[in-house]
């Protein structure tokens, strides 16, 4: 590319030099945004060559970003655990360069995606109380069927497409998004945590008939 | 000078619509000053500072449509303080108390009570068109009153505002009477809407052509209300979870099918992949899809449904997609003008999947790239060099690597030849976004090349005031110029104060300009204002010239220091 741009100056060994010695040193004040338990100047690195002072290399190359890529010098200041998605990672004000309507967005649907967990109100026919559980919690639903006969001292009957609950008293039934009362069990468990709403316990005479129901 | 009538010139000059055009025909001589403002319909403002509401009204008195933008571009990543202005309530006042028949307002970036929504809503009995971008302040309550008071509403277009929601029924607040839609976008709602009012609403809108729904819709409503507007040109799903064996699926896909004019699609704010097939009837008919906010789409049933838009103009995407998912894109849309990537984790270990294949796969498929926004692990020069040469017709370049000052991973090069591969090959390029380690040699080619520039975003960049310099000596066009994190310090700032004068704005924040080459910008150029922003809790001003300034943002002005602004903004 030097070819295309024939007529400029271009000094690249001592540039090039100049910038080594920049990424290897870093001020990391007044722009990083750290975790609390960080002890800024315990870590804080310096510019420069070991035995110059400060002020003559102040340089006007305001690198003030530790390079995500450097191992050695930076791994001090930062605490994450470089194998895992590090929440400890420092963080620049304002960068990536997105809209914070965006990154509300996003922020939104990964907590409610990993940690916020989705908590629902489940009910049971003569029960004093409602009870609420965490459905992210579970991986199927053998695991919520355990969980609610725990907590409720019931036992869920034999589920089959055709028939519904058999051999049980108590059916588990949700309400979905769209306010329907739904029989737990026949839509993908993925599907159903994404729609149910809440979880309600139907003594098994009510729900005979949306246990027939195919 | 004048050999026509008045009549005849006004009718020439309503053939004339573009801002620059008409603001040049009102500078040729007194006369067509006159008669250009007379019939001038349309303004558009660019910084709500430079100009006061008194002085607009008093130069056109015909005014219908008003454009306002208020914070500087570096406020919607947090960059400036929440109350630092942009209030538009005093235009909506000035506005309400003059003879004019405002029709349209369209805000950016600016400050919106639910009182100036409700002063508008009153005040204008015309008024037909409210499109609001990036602002905040007003609540449900506010839009509540624009549905209810303004008889004749066209258009309320809501793109990523951030709205107090009270989950009211300001949906419900549009009268039996209002038949007029024709757009209505609140997909950045996050609360509630009341669902029978919203189907009764596009069931009484025959000319509704713009629908983008909020993730409270669900798909069983989406499915009604298509059904009531096969005239749909541009759709914003919702929520799109349901089960694909149910019978509501089913009617959705009848009902998506009869959609045959939808060539924009957007949303997508709940999704569930396998439901996707529903929508590859209309896939073949869309210039403009959206999937930027549906991080849940990707993978295999990703590229199968961009597979089926062939005619895709613009998209925006999450880089989810990776970069075999731009492959696709590079096969399948051929038509391909604008493409934004945006990142689905910002703060991730490096798990951003796209990197410079991607680009370059899409630069060799699609040759009518011309705007671009990508937001990416790593860039090389020579993948910059390569794209250079396949789509010399870049209007909008905005590279951000998520690691801002990452040299090319291949080289360890800076990306100063990629950068000016770039600004050499696209001879029209307006806008340029720089990102990735940097040093001033990329500037000297933006100063060399980049002549049609007029906006440019510079992030942790240059080794000198050489950079900076270049620029402002190269770059004629420049409106405007934003800088953050760069070693550009008094000498540069005060080479040429004149040019910014010719300019609409300059940002520089962690920089290394002192208050004393602030001061000696404002004592110069008494016709623009420089302002110093500190943090909102500070009370006290560090006065020491030799101080360096967080952040400084100046700008031109026809009417002196503003009156509005917080105690921690001091106008120099």
């Amino acid at each position: 590319l030097i070819a295309t741009f024939p007529n400029i100056y271009i000094s690249t060994t001592v540039q090039y030099i100049d910038l080594s010695i920049n990424q290897s040193a870093i001020n990391l004040q007044s722009i990083m945004v750290f975790e609390k338990d960080l002890n800024l100047d315990a870590t804080e690195l310096r510019l420069g060559l070991p035995g110059s002072s400060e002020e003559s290399l102040r340089i006007s190359n305001k690198r003030a970003l530790p390079d995500m890529n450097d191992d050695s010098g930076v791994a001090a200041a930062k605490k994450c655990d470089q194998e895992t998605a590090p929440p400890t990672k420092a963080q620049v004000v304002g960068w990536p360069p997105i809209r914070s309507y965006r990154k509300n967005s996003l922020q939104t649907k990964k907590t409610e995606a990993e940690t916020g967990g989705m908590y629902v109100k489940v009910s049971m026919d003569g029960a004093p109380y409602l009870r609420k559980i965490d459905l992210k919690v579970y991986k199927g639903y053998p695991e919520l069927f355990k969980a609610l006969e725990d907590m409720f001292k019931f036992k869920v009957g034999k589920y089959s497409e055709r028939e519904g609950y058999n051999g049980s008293e108590f059916v588990p039934t949700y309400e979905d998004k769209d306010g329907d009362w739904m029989l737990v069990g026949d839509v993908p468990w993925e599907m159903f945590i994404n729609a149910c709403k809440r979880l309600r316990i139907v003594r098994g005479s009510e729900a005979r008939g949306l246990g027939c129901v195919v | 000078m004048n050999y026509f009538p008045d009549e005849v010139l006004e009718h020439v000059f309503d053939f004339i619509t573009s801002h620059k055009d008409r603001n040049s025909v009102s500078l040729v001589c007194k006369s067509w000053y006159k008669i250009e403002r007379y019939s001038r319909q349309r303004v558009f403002i660019g910084n709500c500072y430079s100009i006061s509401p008194e002085r607009l009204i008093a130069r056109f008195p015909g005014l219908k449509s008003l454009t306002l933008k208020g914070k500087p571009h570096f406020a919607d990543f947090n960059l400036v303080p929440h109350d630092w202005g942009g209030f538009v309530y005093p235009w909506i006042k000035a506005l309400a108390k003059s003879p004019i028949g405002l029709e349209e307002l369209r805000l950016k970036r600016m400050v919106v009570s639910d009182e100036s929504l409700e002063l508008l809503s009153k005040s204008f009995v015309n008024f037909k068109s409210l499109v609001l971008v990036s602002c905040e302040g007003f609540t449900t309550d506010g839009l509540a009153a624009i549905a209810a008071n303004c008889r004749f509403l066209r258009e309320l277009d809501l793109q990523e505002n951030e709205v107090d929601d009270h989950r009211g029924h300001w949906l419900s607040c549009f009268p039996e009477s209002c038949t007029s839609l024709i757009s209505l976008n609140f997909a950045c709602l996050r609360g509630e809407v009341n669902l029978g009012a919203l189907e009764r609403l596009v069931s009484r809108s025959p000319n509704l052509k713009s629908l983008r729904l909020n993730r409270a819709v669900p798909l069983d409503t989406l499915q009604k209300l298509l059904m009531r507007a096969p005239q749909l040109v541009d759709l914003g799903i919702g929520s799109y979870v349901h089960d694909p064996f149910s019978e509501v699926y089913n009617k959705l896909k009848i009902a998506i099918q009869r959609c045959k004019s939808i060539r924009s699609l957007s949303g997508f704010l709940e999704v569930a992949p396998h439901c996707m097939s529903a929508i590859y009837p209309i896939c073949g008919n869309l210039t403009f899809l959206n999937l930027s906010y549906a991080p849940g789409l990707h993978g295999n049933k990703l590229m199968k449904l961009i597979q089926h838009c062939r005619k895709l103009q613009r998209l925006w995407i999450l880089d989810c997609i990776g970069d075999k998912g731009l492959g696709v894109v590079a096969l399948t849309c051929k038509e391909l003008q604008e493409l934004r990537v945006f990142p689905s984790d910002p703060f991730g270990a490096g798990n951003a999947a796209v990197t410079e294949e991607g680009l370059v796969l899409v630069s060799a498929g699609c040759p009518k790239l011309n705007s671009l926004l990508y937001f990416c692990q790593q860039m090389t020069n020579a993948a910059l060099i390569t794209v250079a040469k396949n789509c010399p017709n870049f209007i909008r370049f905005r590279l951000c690597i998520l690691d801002p000052i990452k040299p090319d991973p291949v080289t360890s090069q800076p990306l100063d030849e990629g950068f000016g591969a770039i600004v050499q090959s696209c001879k029209g390029l307006k806008r340029l976004s720089l990102s990735g380690l940097l040093t001033d040699q990329v500037f000297l080619y933006i100063g060399m090349y980049a002549e049609q520039l007029e906006m440019l975003s510079i992030a942790f960049a240059a080794d000198s005031d050489k950079g900076m310099l270049y620029v402002l000596n190269g770059c004629k066009k420049l409106r405007k110029l934003e800088i953050r994190d760069c070693p550009f310090g008094d000498a540069a700032l005060l080479e040429d104060v004149g040019k910014y004068e010719t300019m609409r704005s300059l940002w520089m924040s962690s920089c290394e300009v002192t208050l004393g080459g602030c001061k000696s910008v404002a004592e110069k150029m008494p016709s623009l204002n420089v302002e110093i922003i500190g943090e909102s809790e500070q009370m006290e001003f560090n006065l020491d010239d030799k101080q360096k300034v967080d952040k400084m943002y100046l700008y031109r002005t026809l009417v002196g220091h503003r009156k509005d602004a917080p105690e921690y903004v001091s106008i120099l």
